[in-house]
């Protein structure tokens, strides 16, 4: 097999894709695949353009965006879901070693609305937790970023305040709060203040160990953020056949603020080597990645997905060139 | 004309000017207008993405408001963007930067040049200048992580606390604003002022100098009356050029100035500069996000005209009241 595969887009799933990469093709000479971090929207607007083989978005395409590549290549455009991430709610308390909180309270702390610690919304989610005087200091990305994205999708699904008044999507006008660049900008201005609460990616939090909240799911139970309560978390929820997909109103042992990230690919208009590559390329990463993906830190799809996630895949070019 | 050497003849050395001449003048011209090129190929490329944009939202609407909210259509403007609360921070924090930086680049500068003995004078004039070559992501992080929460936190706490009945000095401080992020822009510029500051002090002819000190001048009254107001137009040109810098300074005030959404008043609160905003989504834009980046950055680029040209009349001012002659 003999074939240079190109894609680009977004950077969350990037040191994955890259651990697969040089596994996929230290196992199959001839075969090069480059992917480019170059943002999520970029990623979309490269595959539409034409100028990359596959695209990577943390969000899926929009109506607008299938119809404008699906018009490029001239035949239907497939999502094709590889892990999931969440999102953790990071917290700066000393002496509060456990914190839980709920879509509603986490929506009136983003808004301004609670504005203390020891505000009954909070403190009636942590009974036995002795919750200081202290002003809560909010904060959130700076950057454009599907971090920001799952969340507010989440506070957007779960408060009408939040729809009315922010609204979801990777940049939003944010009433409270100080923005940091990155995860890293934010876990800064988080450490930097007593008090400070703010939002990153979970492997984030894992790795640079942060006391992280536990949120209350549709099932009413407190579950921790973890790459298990992820993975938990697609269970229960509706997947439509296209798999654009939102994950809300997650229940069970789920973690509810989570997404999922996709690979983007033309059922047509591909060289057939190229194709046939990518597909091997996915089929491989899709079943036997997990292992790679955990190391990681990303969740894996789990099986009822996975299966779907593969009959997209062999849609890939069936169209042929 | 000069005896040509003896191997040539002095016919043939005239005929190889006759060649070597005009091609040197036009490598010269092609330099010089290649610049003139590239900058209307820039200013062209990007206004032409910027219109719309600016049509949509109305000129005066786009620079004043407050409101960034963009769509994400690939052939219109659906969103709404306005640059208010962008051009505010990138004014403001330029602004602290400059306060500061231009007090301690000229006495950087009078330093060197009439008080420090030479073998000092050296390798302070290295220091200051590896200041300059530090790049810019470097002074972001290690302000981020460092300065700004060691050093800068408890002064602007302090000066709040002292100040904080002024709105522009009201507390609390949380970590990211507009002094954090001016502070450290001040650093970066200081060794861009004080090196050109330097050359105009030097500049000052001698004999003048030792004049006034043959007057019974002190050396204080030496740089107050005479180094200074000599140096007045090349000062303000320094000044210019550090304030261009800060002005596009991108990756360092993304970093600490706290991505606000809102104009506010004080300084130790959060905002957003237009070059931070810039780097900050561009990523992450839909199509006609990218659009609405370029008309900021168009706007970048003519606020940096507008306080050029501002700078530049205020020297033709001061050198017709002090009856200088200005370059």
């Amino acid at each position: 097999m003999n074939a240079d595969l190109l894609g680009a887009g977004a950077t969350f799933p990037d040191p994955l894709y890259q651990e697969w990469i040089g596994a996929f093709v230290g196992d199959n000479p001839g075969v090069t695949i480059t992917y480019e971090p170059i943002g999520s929207g970029g990623g979309v607007e490269q595959f539409t353009a034409k100028s990359t083989d596959f695209g990577g978005s943390d969000a899926f395409m929009t109506d607008d965006e299938l119809a404008a590549a699906q018009d490029a290549w001239g035949c239907d455009v497939v999502h094709i879901p590889t892990v999931f991430g969440a999102v953790a709610v990071a917290y700066n308390l000393s002496g509060v070693e456990s914190l839980t909180l709920d879509s509603e309270t986490l929506a009136a702390i983003f808004l301004g609305e609670v504005t203390q610690w020891n505000d009954p919304a909070i403190a009636d989610l942590n009974e036995g937790v002795s919750l200081p005087d202290e002003p809560v200091i909010v904060a959130h990305r700076s950057d454009g970023s599907g971090t920001t994205s799952i969340f507010t999708t989440y506070l957007d699904d779960e408060s009408a305040d939040w729809h009315d008044q922010v609204g979801k999507g990777k940049e939003v006008g944010w009433p409270v709060g100080v923005g940091g660049q990155g995860n890293d900008g934010v876990a800064a201005a988080i450490a930097q203040n007593d008090g400070g609460i703010g939002y990153v990616e979970l492997s984030y939090a894992i790795q640079n160990d942060l006391s992280v909240a536990s949120m209350v799911n549709a099932d009413g139970k407190a579950i921790e953020p973890s790459l298990e309560s992820t993975a938990a978390a697609a269970d229960g929820i509706e997947i439509p056949d296209d798999l654009r997909f939102s994950i809300l109103d997650v229940g069970g042992d789920g973690y509810p603020i989570a997404g999922a990230t996709w690979i983007l690919a033309p059922t047509c208009g591909m060289d057939a080597t190229k194709a046939d590559a990518l597909k091997a390329f996915l089929t491989w990463a899709l079943q036997g990645g997990d292992g790679t993906a955990e190391e990681l830190l990303y969740a894996p799809i789990g099986e009822a997905l996975q299966d779907k996630a593969l009959a997209n895949v062999e849609r890939i070019n069936e169209g042929g060139q | 004309m000069t005896a040509a050497p003896a191997s040539v003849g002095p016919l043939a050395a005239i005929r190889r000017r006759r060649v070597a001449d005009p091609a040197f003048r036009w490598v010269l011209l092609g330099a010089s207008l290649l610049v003139l090129v590239v900058l209307a190929l820039m200013i062209g490329s990007t206004t032409l993405d910027a219109i719309p944009v600016f049509v949509s939202q109305g000129i005066w609407s786009f620079l004043t408001g407050t409101t960034w909210d963009p769509g994400f259509s690939r052939t219109e403007i659906t969103g709404t963007y306005q640059a208010g609360v962008f051009i505010y921070g990138t004014l403001v924090t330029s602004l602290i930067a400059i306060v500061v930086a231009l007090p301690v680049a000229i006495g950087i500068g009078l330093f060197l040049t009439n008080v420090a003995p030479r073998r000092l004078a050296r390798p302070l004039v290295y220091l200051v200048e590896l200041l300059a070559a530090v790049p810019s992501v470097v002074y972001g992080l290690w302000g981020l992580h460092f300065f700004a929460p060691v050093v800068l936190k408890p002064a602007a706490q302090a000066i709040s606390g002292e100040l904080g009945w002024l709105p522009i000095f009201a507390g609390p401080v949380i970590a990211f604003n507009f002094f954090f992020a001016g502070i450290v822009l001040a650093i970066m510029i200081v060794p861009i002022i004080s090196a050109i500051v330097r050359e105009v002090f030097a500049a000052v002819p001698e004999a003048e100098r030792q004049a006034a000190y043959a007057m019974g001048a002190t050396r204080w009254e030496v740089m107050r009356s005479v180094v200074l107001p000599r140096s007045r137009p090349g000062i303000i040109g320094a000044t210019m050029l550090g304030l261009g810098r800060a002005l596009g300074e991108t990756i360092a005030v993304a970093l600490l100035i706290g991505g606000g959404t809102a104009i506010n008043a004080s300084i130790f609160q959060q905002g957003e500069s237009i070059a931070a905003k810039i780097v900050n989504t561009f990523q992450e834009s839909s199509p006609e996000g990218i659009d609405a980046l370029i008309a900021l950055g168009v706007t970048l680029f003519a606020l940096t005209i507008v306080i050029n040209l501002a700078a530049r009349l205020i020297v033709r001012r001061m050198g017709d009241v002090s009856g200088e002659a200005v370059a």
